[in-house]
């Protein structure tokens, strides 16, 4: 091996090796870091919102001009809808999640909030609700029909029951008993038992970076929710969802022209537009890393071929002395091997301490070591296929160039 | 000399294409990715009237007390970040800025008058507002004090708006129903973008402005339905009239005093009206004021999303590895022309000649990188409007270029490239003539 030949031969051209060596640093620095964000991001955007996403659609409905009797208007919306062919169940609601609009509250654990707990986010559902949420119970029941009144305005407080999520069961009772215990909503004094827990259900500000804590906090409040701007939500049968939303928006604007119907869109779609910006910095660093590959490769190739023509005659000369071609290419390999190899170590130092800024002041999650690895196995296999060209363009160099000047 | 260095460069250009096509690249595409993202970062955190700024000011009164502020939870402020109606209609009636308007968001319903009715984002305010945000006005103007006193059916429609409502004529003096009740229109805006959206940043502050404003007194008159963030402390009160006796907070308020000293007597004020509530039993705490300029508020809110500096930081990055990379062809570049080098050496150029003359070869390339830079920057824009898929007025203005942002890029490039273009330079200035004359 002739390591030691190769670091005195770079100590007469230690710009360039520089060169090299910070470019695989810092390419390595920034590129672990950004697939490290990627992975979070694609993470983050594949949880599960707990509704049967595959065939639910929403619509936003809001009467023009204050309506005379709201309560008999969304009953009449309900009704068609819900007796439209290839529809499961419909219901009222105040949001959604993923959706971005809501309502947020707390829960007590005593009444007049004494001891406020936990936020949360609140749907109001009357007895169709998880059949037209599509949500997971695992626990218990839904509500039933008389157990629903109307609610007015948003602190009506006289629901007897309530169905919460599996964490936020958890986060409120670690003993796991959530099921038949009293919490209390606001600083309402009416106790609400839990009849049910289901399986997941986010909030309508689970894509946004300020409802991460509360992502997965929901409740589901027996109420039936009479706003002059209300959200329906239809679940449809499968493969029905397309004809049963274009008949549920035709049916229910021949029911009055009274209204403004807007947002008719399937949930897939609802949360695409929710995860848009996660989505473009994914592609935007994505784009930027295969950019910075390609330039640190074409770099190295630039620069490589240029000490090729530097060194002719002395490739020249130890071709003349018997080396063969397999050497000089050994040779270049080996080379750039130490040169990205110390830049690799460099830069895993740099992206160690980048990803700590950044988590810092971003507010990232830390990278796990196994990104360092692939990124450092990515860079120096990269520039081994780099120098590839060069070295041979080097083996291709006639030992006749030892003595003549071309 | 200058004009000299310069037609050297040019001919070195010319006699080695492939090289100088490298390093123009290099520079050029760390430009591009680098300016496209500095260009949404600039174009968010800009300050919309930035010759008012540090003297508009915001109130903000601590109502609720000590304990409200350890159970918040979501972004931090520490004061509520809006006025409750009481509060806000007493700040008006005093009159102690040298103008004010307190606001609330809307969402009526517009019924054209043909094709089906549609919601459309609106405000209510006084008059002073379109003063105080410097709005433009392409017909009519704001409506009169007389109109908020009295609160009539008056509106001011945007650019937008007036042209889908009223196409192809002009909007004012026409009617307009909103919520099925009149309006007449006595103003129409020019096409207006607040980047941030200082006015009303308890959402989010890259909303566009409204289509439509309304006098606040008509709004409250005709119970408007609030259209933006409420908070409440306590159950409210039922009904429109409990919600404005409340306390809980929903309207912005902003004031314009004549100077920046004048923040301290509005300060005061502010103080001596919280301690007046106090003394009426209101509440029983010590009274605790804020009153922050517009420019404080913009650097509290922390206005450019996360995402965006990590855009820009990352793609700062990658033009820091496209100069690395520079240096190395320049390198690459002066040292194959020693011997040219050596021979202006020889026939009495000192070394400070070769370095300028160098420095200006570099420099050439550097506005060669500029302009593709520019180039790749407009690219980039493309392509970030067609990935957020909006060709919303927003969009136009954070992804397009004006005329600081091209002088910046310019700049900047031929800056990066006199930088990385320092060593070579200074390396190809210790050429020694004798060695070259000779190996040569």
């Amino acid at each position: 091996m002739e390591i030691l030949p190769i670091l005195l031969a770079l100590r007469r051209n230690k710009v360039g090796a520089v060169l090299i060596g910070l470019q695989i640093a810092l390419t390595l620095a920034i590129v672990c870091n950004c697939l490290s964000i990627i992975q979070a991001y694609r993470a983050q955007m594949a949880r599960p919102s707990g509704v049967d996403e595959a065939n639910i659609f929403t619509m936003n409905s809001d009467w023009i001009a204050e309506s005379d009797d709201l309560k008999a208007d969304i009953a009449a919306d309900l009704a068609a809808l819900r007796s439209l062919p290839g529809v499961v169940d419909a219901d009222a609601t105040n949001g959604f999640p993923l959706a971005g609009l809501g309502g947020g509250t707390e829960i007590s654990m005593k009444p007049d909030r004494q001891q406020s707990d936990v936020g949360t986010t609140e749907y109001f559902v009357d007895e169709h609700g998880l059949a037209a949420f599509g949500v997971k119970l695992i626990a218990g029941r839904g509500f039933t029909a008389d157990e629903v009144s109307d609610l007015h305005r948003h602190d009506d407080d006289a629901a007897p029951s309530i169905v919460i999520t599996q964490r936020l069961g958890r986060v409120l009772f670690p003993a796991g008993d959530a099921l038949g215990r009293v919490i209390y909503l606001r600083s309402g004094t009416t106790p609400k038992r839990i009849v049910g827990v289901v399986e997941r259900t986010q909030s309508p500000s689970a894509a946004f970076s300020w409802g991460q804590s509360a992502a997965e906090n929901s409740v589901f409040v027996p109420h039936r929710y009479l706003n002059s701007h209300i959200t329906y939500v239809i679940r449809a049968h499968p493969g029905a969802l397309a004809t049963a939303m274009a008949a549920g928006r035709d049916r229910l604007n021949a029911l009055t022209r009274r209204r403004v119907m807007s947002n008719v869109s399937p949930f897939r779609q609802t949360r695409q537009h929710s995860y848009q910006s996660q989505h473009s910095l994914s592609v935007l660093l994505g784009v930027l890393c295969t950019l910075l590959l390609t330039v640190t490769a074409c770099g190295i190739v630039g620069l490589v071929l240029y000490w090729v023509t530097q060194r002719r005659r002395q490739i020249g000369m130890r071709r003349a002395l018997g080396a063969r071609r397999a050497d000089i290419l050994r040779y270049f390999h080996l080379e750039n091997l130490l040169i990205a190899g110390a830049g690799a170590v460099v830069g895993i130092a740099l992206g160690l301490a980048g990803n700590t800024w950044l988590a810092a002041i971003l507010a990232l999650e830390r990278m796990s070591a196994g990104y360092i690895c692939f990124g450092a196995v990515i860079v120096l296999a990269l520039s081994q296929a780099a120098v590839l060209w060069p070295a041979l363009r080097a083996a291709a160099i006639p030992p006749a160039a030892a003595i003549r000047d071309l | 000399m200058l004009a000299y260095y310069l037609q050297l460069a040019i001919r070195s250009l010319r006699r080695n294409i492939a090289l100088t096509a490298l390093i123009v690249a290099a520079v050029g595409m760390g430009i591009g990715t680098s300016m496209t993202e500095f260009a949404v970062m600039r174009a968010m955190s800009g300050d919309p009237v930035p010759d008012k700024s540090s003297r508009l000011v915001m109130p903000q009164i601590d109502i609720w007390g000590p304990d409200s502020r350890q159970s918040r939870t979501g972004p931090a402020v520490e004061l509520p970040d809006q006025l409750s109606y009481r509060d806000a209609m007493a700040l008006m009636r005093a009159h102690k800025g040298l103008r004010q308007t307190a606001m609330y968001g809307l969402a009526p319903d517009v019924t054209p008058a043909q094709g089906r009715p549609f919601p459309a984002p609106g405000r209510a305010t006084y008059a002073d507002f379109f003063t105080m945000f410097e709005a433009p006005f392409r017909s009519g103007g704001p409506w009169s004090q007389a109109d908020d006193a009295r609160g009539a059916n008056v509106v001011v429609l945007s650019a937008k708006l007036a042209d889908k409502v009223f196409p192809h004529i002009d909007a004012v003096g026409k009617t307009i129903t909103l919520d099925a009740r009149s309006y007449r229109v006595v103003g129409v805006l020019a096409p207006w973008q607040v980047i941030p959206r200082i006015y009303d940043m308890s959402q989010s502050a890259m909303m566009q402005a409204e289509d439509l404003y309304l006098p606040f007194s008509t709004a409250i008159d005709r119970q408007m339905r609030h259209y933006g963030h409420n908070s409440c402390n306590s159950t409210p009160p039922p009904g429109w009239v409990g919600h404005l006796t409340s306390d809980c907070v929903w309207i912005q308020f902003w004031a314009e005093l004549p100077s920046v000293g004048a923040i301290g007597n509005y300060r005061r004020y502010l103080l001596n009206y919280a301690a007046e509530q106090r003394e009426a039993g209101r509440f029983h705490w010590a009274p605790l004021v804020q009153a922050r300029t517009a420019r404080e508020w913009i650097a509290f809110i922390k206005v450019v999303p996360d995402d965006v500096k990590l855009g820009t930081l990352i793609a700062f990055g990658f033009l820091i590895v496209c100069l690395i990379n520079a240096v190395g062809l320049i390198l690459a570049r002066f040292s194959s022309r020693a011997g040219e080098l050596g021979v202006r050496r020889a026939l009495g150029a000192s070394r400070w000649n070769i370095f300028c003359q160098c420095m200006t070869e570099t420099a050439l390339v550097g506005t060669l990188g500029a302009l593709l830079g520019l180039g790749l920057t407009a690219t980039g824009q493309a392509g970030e409007r067609a990935l957020e898929g909006a060709d919303s007025p927003l969009a136009q203005m954070l992804y397009s270029l004006d005329v600081g942002m091209v002088l910046i890029t310019v700049g900047v490039a031929v800056l990066a490239t006199v930088c990385s273009g320092l060593y070579p330079t200074w390396r190809a200035s210790l050429v020694q003539p004798a060695l070259q004359l000779k190996t040569d």
